[in-house]
């Protein structure tokens, strides 16, 4: 199969190296699971309002008819104490939870990158001590504890807690680029573009990152799930999301009050919270996997 | 001739990938009489550490798995024998030197405490701490290691590779075996160092009388270190012959494509490779593995493997254009 | 020797570290919107009082002057005071922080001693059944929050089952031992009374379970890993090869290299283990220091805030410490790295 104009040749290797590779990820059966999930958790979350059985439920809703009931056909996940269907909740904080882990992830990974690609490269240098200094600083607080910190001086909201989680969040992109970069920048590929005269820019977002992308990668598959951990946790607490508003974390504080007895206010939240985490998981897992092999 | 002391006969070898099944080795056949200096010619990925492997019974289970074959010491099958049993044969009976030191000491453990360990488990007899420690300092000073006290409390790190290979080979050594597998002990040493080893392996084999199989993919070292050479071509041996007879009259086509592909100092032009590819071990060629790759090949080459036959004294081939005398 | 001065080098790195930190925090807590001062008072104290407590706080002043008065106090073991308990938050550490210290050490022990267990074993039967589970196992702990747990142990473990106690640290019968330490179980078998003991621990199980569980999760997945790839590794075959005992060769040449990525991670795994502490002591009812800090955040208790951040930064930075000390421990190559520039 031959592509033959030059703009052609660059394009038809790029989509044969992700043909190669997606076969690859899809013959592991674990990771085809964490793509299914997450596939179908993005589904619901994008088209809850149509997909969910009682759409307006995930506002201000009370029905204290239907209050407390149990799993049945009619509410497949039970009702809140507000008489409010569970299941279509959980559809609607589907929604929060991943645009935490896209919003978090989009604000972090740029400048996390960016910062551990300049530091890597000029190793040894002040740049590289200032950068890797203040990385330790906001390393230095076991993660929850700085969110929760910074979460507790803002008026909670979704939009602060995503704040929050951001700020202690992107050390671990500097400090994963920054191994990176400082040793590949020995290599004689780096080298022989300095040589020729290459810009600063070019070597490390055209040399450089290229070959860090497949970790970058990595982690950030299985960030989305820890950022959507520590999210539900921030919200259990009460500092993330507030009520009405459908948040899985804040949806199992709640139903923890009424436990055992209506356990399912409490419980459906928490698997749906699992779910989402294993299958963002088990996804990074199969990156990591790949690009294992790909190495070998 | 005296019956041999390790022989493996008909060694079928696959390995389990995530694609399939690997067949790595085809029927391998060897013979190591003792006291005999065995060399064991092929390229990389042609299946020479494995067939090692599989007589120390160390090949690493879920992937690899002896299908079928016979493997002889003393008589007995190294591949049905019980545990401890094979514990006995490997080291006092077997000892293998590994093709890389730096992989094949442990990095968190001394020097002192790896070769002490070894002693003590490959000693006929039960040895005292304090006997332990002479022998091991004795069996460094043998390979020439300038203050070996030292290097029993160094760890693997803090000496370099020349250093480390012959603490590899005094560990292989120090138990006294039959047998010495010598896997490629020098491909990842410098050049000068090369030749140092060599030299010592040579004189220290001399000294003890051990047989040993000497695996290389350097025709140069087979010629000086061996007696009789095997060649070793896709998992099976291709031909065998005492080395002179060997180098005077290769018969396999493979085994001259070897001997062309070598540039000679008197002159004569650059030499050839052979053309083509070693064969893909997860559908190999029903026939000849070499068949695809080879200029004399004719029909029938392509439909079944050739046996390996004695064609003239000492002189075994895997080829169909010779027939057994 | 070489040790020393690591530890040196580290030290004076984590007092820098820690420095950065306290400005960060300061920082962080002082430049807030809301009135710090009025919640604390409540709207109804006059406006004099209010004041009065500002100046007292300096909260008037510019911020490096703020922070000038916060660096020397501490400095000085003046934290402040809390604006809530109204008492010397270095009180309040000394009351909460050994309680919260005990369930995070036993936590940490049980994640650190399961974690490996379960990890060797699985890594020893690959692909068997014990090794499966075992991943099903540390999947399920990896992806579970541990508030979840919690909520979980507490319910079927204390309330139906009623197996385990489901709040505080001692039963209200049994006298409490003197306080030497403030770790309750640490007190009890310094003083000999094991009644005290064994009571204290059995509170303190589903608490530090719930903790554990993730971390645990974590480990028994690492070291697996890690086993199974060493199981094929050139060294281990070797060792085999010259005739030393399978036995030897597992328990003690294919264990000890293994551990170190496992142990390496330990410190990370103690942080998510403090960070989760909130919840956790939360749902117990944990008379802890980190209760005491979700509290103070969520009613902007500036002085407490920021000392409880520093505490867990000091913490957590002497537990890296320690952490890679093993791991240099265990791995030469670390320890003597530097010398040969290898």
């Amino acid at each position: 199969m031959t592509m033959g104009s030059r703009y052609g040749s660059a394009f038809a290797r790029r989509w044969e190296g992700f043909r190669r590779g997606w076969y690859k990820f899809s013959r592991n059966p674990v990771s085809v699971v964490g793509l299914v999930f997450v596939f179908s958790i993005s589904f619901l979350a994008v088209f809850a309002p149509y997909v969910a059985p009682y759409p307006e439920h995930a506002g201000r809703f009370v029905n204290f008819s239907e209050a407390s009931q149990p799993p049945s056909w009619k509410h497949l996940c039970g009702t809140d104490v507000f008489g409010r269907d569970i299941l279509s909740r959980i559809f609607f904080g589907f929604r929060y939870s991943l645009m935490m882990g896209v919003v978090v992830l989009a604000l972090v990974v740029p400048p996390g990158v960016v910062l551990g690609l300049v530091a890597g490269y000029w190793r040894g240098t002040w740049i590289d001590t200032v950068v890797m200094r203040i990385t330790d600083i906001f390393l230095a607080v076991p993660p929850l504890i700085l969110a929760l910190a910074v979460c507790s001086v803002l008026t909670p909201s979704v939009f602060n807690a995503m704040m929050a989680v951001s700020l202690m969040w992107w050390p671990w992109y500097t400090r994963l680029v920054y191994g990176l970069a400082s040793s590949l920048r020995n290599e004689f590929f780096v080298q022989a573009a300095e040589v020729v005269g290459a810009s600063r820019t070019h070597i490390l977002f055209r040399e450089i990152l290229p070959n860090c992308v497949s970790s970058i990668f990595t982690k950030m598959s299985l960030d989305m799930g820890w950022v959507i951990l520590i999210g539900s946790a921030l919200s259990f607490v009460g500092l993330g999301a507030q009520p009405p508003t459908p948040d899985l974390g804040t949806m199992v504080a709640d139903g923890a009050k009424y436990l055992p007895d209506q356990w399912w206010i409490a419980i459906f939240p928490a698997l749906a919270i699992m779910i989402t985490v294993l299958g963002f998981n088990l996804i990074g897992d199969g990156f990591r996997d790949l690009f294992a092999l790909e190495e070998v | 001739m005296t019956s041999p002391l390790l022989h493996i006969q008909g060694l079928h070898v696959e390995f389990k990938v995530y694609e399939g099944l690997l067949r790595v080795l085809n029927g391998v056949q060897m013979a190591v009489h003792q006291g005999e200096r065995v060399g064991l010619v092929g390229e990389a990925g042609c299946g020479k550490t494995t067939t090692m492997k599989c007589v120390l019974r160390i090949l690493p289970s879920p992937p690899g798995r002896i299908t079928v074959g016979r493997i002889t010491f003393h008589g007995q099958d190294i591949l049905k024998m019980s545990t401890q049993h094979v514990q006995r044969v490997r080291g006092r009976g077997i000892a293998m030197i590994f093709q890389d030191p730096t992989a094949a000491l442990n990095p968190v453990f001394t020097i002192g405490d790896q070769l002490m360990t070894v002693i003590k488990y490959g000693s006929r007899e039960n040895l005292g701490r304090k006997e332990v420690r002479a022998r091991a300092i004795a069996v460094l000073q043998e390979v020439q290691l300038p203050d070996p006290e030292r290097i029993l409390t160094n760890y693997p790190v803090q000496l370099s590779g020349g250093m480390r290979q012959r603490v590899c080979i005094a560990m292989a050594l120090s138990t006294e075996p039959e047998v010495l597998i010598a896997d490629e002990p020098t491909t990842s040493l410098d050049v000068t160092i090369q030749d140092q080893i060599l030299r010592l392996l040579g004189e220290l084999v001399e000294k003890r009388q051990t047989a040993v199989i000497f695996i290389t993919h350097s025709l140069g070292v087979v010629r000086e270190m061996a007696d009789r050479v095997y060649v070793m071509y896709a998992g099976s041996i291709v031909e065998s012959a005492p080395k002179e007879e060997l180098f005077g009259n290769p018969l396999h086509p493979y085994t001259q494509g070897l001997m062309r592909a070598v540039p000679k100092l008197t002159g004569g032009g650059i030499a050839e490779g052979i053309p083509g590819r070693i064969p893909d071990y997860l559908n190999p060629p029903p026939g000849c593995r070499f068949q695809p790759r080879c200029p004399q090949a004719i029909e029938g080459c392509e439909l079944s493997s050739p046996p390996l036959v004695q064609v003239r004294p000492g002189h075994e081939v895997a080829c169909f254009l010779f027939r057994e005398s | 020797m070489g040790i020393l001065k690591f530890i040196a080098k580290r030290l004076l790195l984590s007092v820098f570290v820690l420095f950065g930190l306290s400005i960060l925090i300061f920082l962080i807590s002082r430049v807030l919107p809301g009135d710090p001062v009025r919640m604390a008072l409540g709207p109804r104290a006059p406006e004099w009082a209010v004041q009065n407590l500002r100046e007292q706080m300096h909260l008037d002043e510019p911020l490096y002057a703020q922070y000038y008065y916060w660096l020397s106090g501490a400095l000085h073991g003046d934290l402040g005071q809390s604006l809530f308990t109204r008492r010397a938050v270095v009180d309040d550490i000394k009351e909460f922080l050994p309680a919260t210290m005990e369930l995070a050490l036993f936590a940490g022990l049980i994640m650190a001693v399961f974690g490996i267990l379960l990890g060797a074993v699985a890594g020893r039967y690959s692909n068997t059944w014990i090794d499966n589970s075992v991943r099903i196992f540390s999947y399920v702990g990896v992806v579970t929050p541990s508030f979840v747990f919690a909520i979980l142990f507490l319910l079927l473990f204390g309330y139906v089952l009623g197996w385990f106690p489901t709040a505080g640290r001692l039963s209200p019968g049994i006298t409490r031992p003197p306080v030497l330490t403030g770790m309750v179980t640490v007190d009890a078998l310094l003083s000999g009374n094991f009644a005290a003991l064994g009571d204290a621990l059995w509170h303190m199980v589903l608490p530090a379970v719930s903790l554990a569980l993730g971390g645990m999760a974590q480990e028994a997945r690492i070291t697996r890993s890690t086993i199974s790839d060493n199981l094929r590794k050139d060294y281990i075959a070797a060792a085999k090869g010259f005739g030393v005992p399978e036995r030897l060769v597992t328990l003690k040449y294919l264990l000890k290299p293994s551990l170190i990525p496992t142990v390496s991670i330990l410190g990370l795994d103690f942080a998510s283990l403090l960070g989760n502490a909130f919840l956790v002591e939360l749902i117990f009812n944990w008379p802890g220091f980190s209760r005491y800090g979700i509290n103070a955040m969520l009613r902007k208790d500036l002085n407490a805030v920021s000392a409880v951040v520093m505490v867990l930064g000091v913490v957590f930075v002497i537990v890296n410490i320690l952490v890679d000390l093993v791991v240099a421990g265990l791995d030469p190559r670390i320890r003597l790295g530097a010398e040969r520039g290898k």
